[in-house]
């Protein structure tokens, strides 16, 4: 019995297992619950990568749950009915960054955490998270995908709220909890839709029934708006800011990946589900979202005083350029695929680097806050003489963020800047106004909390902090300096499943 | 018309928990107003599943050649309603946790987080 067939399914039921029995070890005793920590990571992170490394090599990985045979995707008849699991490189590609963010975070975790500040339940949480991540990243079935949405809804908000000795926190969790879950049944809502007029829940098999009736239609907008309502674009971005204050730092990074993947879901649905239907009007109002979303946050970063709520602001601008990036490739993919698939490409390359360069940001201010014991800019300052490593990490991260080059963010960037240009070039204006609104912002707070005189005495930074971000610094630079390396093995073959693979996907799964 | 009488109540009811949602403060209405849209999302789910005089969807149980409603929504249904009763409980722990610390549930007057 061959059982690397079975690692995609593993890779989800593994994380699964561990966050449920994660609490059980902790009631044994601290150093139990690490160990087993450890062993479930270094499982789930080596199965992640064994289905990356097969999907890479070999293609499309299909697994069905409950038949004799894991590549038996239809039920006898023909009739694709089966719960599947269905990993192509961009499934693959989301699931190698929530498992790259999840282990940073979790090295974090070890010393950011305090024991008697419900560490083993904000672990458990993470690791929760961590598997409604790859099942939304691995799934080939509209229903799943709501469920493993869910699954990471809650998650995630209990990560926000779980200190509950605080009285921002719940607060945050609970605006939090209120948009995720009425974008959760807005989705719900679309899949009652489909499932009515279709009878169908398997992705592959909805996509070559539709139609672009005017049931369709609505249920679209419903996908949508339930998803951009996880994702945090603009118009509803209000519990982004909240919940990437509040929550701990190794919590952030993780929601900040959960943004990503919800940005994936929203990817396959429009590329993969409706990509038969063509309709430019789509791809324009995801463009308008990005730019709206990019603008409108990076204009209320520079107003922020609080550092977490600043880099927050940072974080939910870099979501607008993967909208503005994905869905210029939208529009113009049909009609001129060189620019097209540059742009998707540079959104897709775009999602790697902000889980690296927010994810330093977010590290490096938890490090600030648990150093200096507050995060308002008023009051730190002068960081930088005790706090070397932090400093340069935070700078790093910022003009990462900015897009400066030699750095990470300035490769995807020049992509999303160069395919949007010729859908128009107000969009590039846009995009390259919100990097210097953010480069001027985080100049500001680096400025602020890191340089002028010294005003007290901060306490030093574990060293698994820095090692965590050091790690991801390493990263924003690797990829600064060799972006073709990436691009060429990693990102190009899952921007290409979206639109090039989109007939692949639908014969791997339906045979047809 | 009179068939699509049952989504028609479904999408009521949406539109009245998302009103609730928009427009109450008191924490936990916003939470009851969740429940509604949910309650609303979930009989539409089971309304696409009914067939016209058909029996449970139980193989053993059915009389031969009988009509059977689809059993997929249902099982869809209990899916969402399991999800929902997590939800609501962790959104109500939250309720509790600010009531315990402000004193108050007025959505307006506990606000410590905003622009």
């Amino acid at each position: 019995m061959n059982l690397t067939v079975h690692a995609p399914i593993l890779a989800i039921a593994v994380p699964l297992l561990g966050a449920f029995a994660l609490p059980l070890w902790g009631k044994l005793g601290r150093s139990l619950r690490d160990l087993w920590l450890l062993l479930v990571a270094a499982a789930t992170a080596a199965l992640v990568a064994l289905v990356a490394v097969q999907v890479y090599t070999t293609g499309i990985q299909v697994y069905t749950l409950g038949a004799a045979w894991p590549r038996d995707t239809l039920a006898p008849g023909g009739f694709p009915i089966r719960i599947i699991l269905a990993v192509d490189a961009l499934g693959a590609f989301m699931g190698l960054i929530a498992t790259l963010v999840a282990l940073v975070g979790f090295a974090y975790a070890a010393r950011y955490l305090a024991e008697e500040e419900g560490k083993t339940l904000a672990l458990t949480l993470g690791t929760l998270l961590w598997a409604g991540m790859l099942g939304m990243a691995f799934t080939g079935d509209l229903f799943n995908l709501f469920v493993f949405f869910e699954v990471t809804s809650i998650a995630a908000c209990g990560l926000v709220g779980y200190r509950t000795w605080t009285s921002r926190g719940p607060e945050a969790a609970f605006k939090t909890m209120v948009l995720y879950t009425v974008g959760g049944l807005f989705f719900l809502l679309a899949i009652a839709l489909l499932y009515g007029e279709y009878g169908a829940l398997n992705l592959a098999h909805l996509a070559r029934l539709l139609r672009g009736s005017t049931v369709d239609r609505v249920a679209l907008a419903l996908l949508l708006g339930g998803l951009l309502m996880k994702v945090g674009a603009v118009p509803v971005h209000m519990w982004a800011p909240d919940a990437y204050g509040e929550a701990p730092a190794h919590g952030v990074v993780l929601l900040v990946a959960n943004t990503q993947v919800s940005l994936y879901a929203l990817f396959r649905i429009l590329f993969t589900l409706y990509g038969g239907l063509s309709d430019p009007g789509v791809g324009w109002l995801v463009v308008g979202m990005g730019a709206l979303t990019l603008l409108v946050a990076s204009l209320m970063a520079v107003v922020q005083m609080d550092l977490g709520r600043l880099v927050a602001f940072g974080a939910v601008s870099q979501i607008g350029f993967m909208l503005l990036g994905v869905g210029v490739g939208l529009t113009t993919v049909a009609s001129r695929p060189g620019y097209g698939l540059l742009a998707l490409r540079g959104g897709i390359f775009h999602m790697l680097n902000d889980a690296l360069a927010i994810g330093l940001l977010f590290l490096a201010v938890g490090a600030v806050e648990r150093a200096a014991g507050g995060r308002n800019l008023g009051s730190l300052g002068g960081l930088g003489h005790n706090l070397k490593w932090t400093s340069g990490f935070f700078f790093l991260g910022a003009l990462a963020l900015a897009g400066i080059p030699p750095l990470n963010g300035f490769a995807s960037k020049l992509m999303i800047y160069q395919g949007s240009f010729l859908l128009s070039p107000i969009l590039s204006a846009l995009a390259i106004l919100a990097s210097i609104l953010l480069l001027a912002v985080f100049v500001r707070a680096f400025q602020g909390a890191f340089l002028g005189p010294r005003l007290g005495k901060p306490d030093p930074v574990p060293v698994p902090m820095l090692i965590a971000m050091g790690a991801l610094a390493l990263g924003v630079l690797f990829l600064g300096l060799f972006p073709d390396l990436v691009v060429r093995h990693l990102v190009t073959p899952a921007a290409d499943a979206l639109w090039t693979g989109r007939e692949v996907y639908l014969q791997a799964v339906l045979g047809r | 018309m009179i068939g699509n009488l049952p989504f028609v109540v479904c999408i009521v009811l949406v539109l009245l928990g998302l009103w609730a949602l928009l427009f109450r403060r008191n924490l936990i209405k916003v939470v009851i107003g969740l429940k509604i849209i949910e309650n609303g999302v979930n009989l539409y789910l089971v309304a696409t599943g009914y067939v016209q005089g058909g029996v449970v969807p139980i193989w053993t149980y059915a009389p031969p050649d009988a009509a059977m409603v689809l059993p997929t929504p249902q099982a869809l249904t209990l899916t969402s309603i399991v999800i929902g009763l997590a939800t609501t409980a962790l959104m109500l722990a939250f309720a509790v946790v600010i009531h315990r610390h402000k004193g108050s549930l007025d959505g307006r007057k506990v606000t410590e987080l905003s622009g």
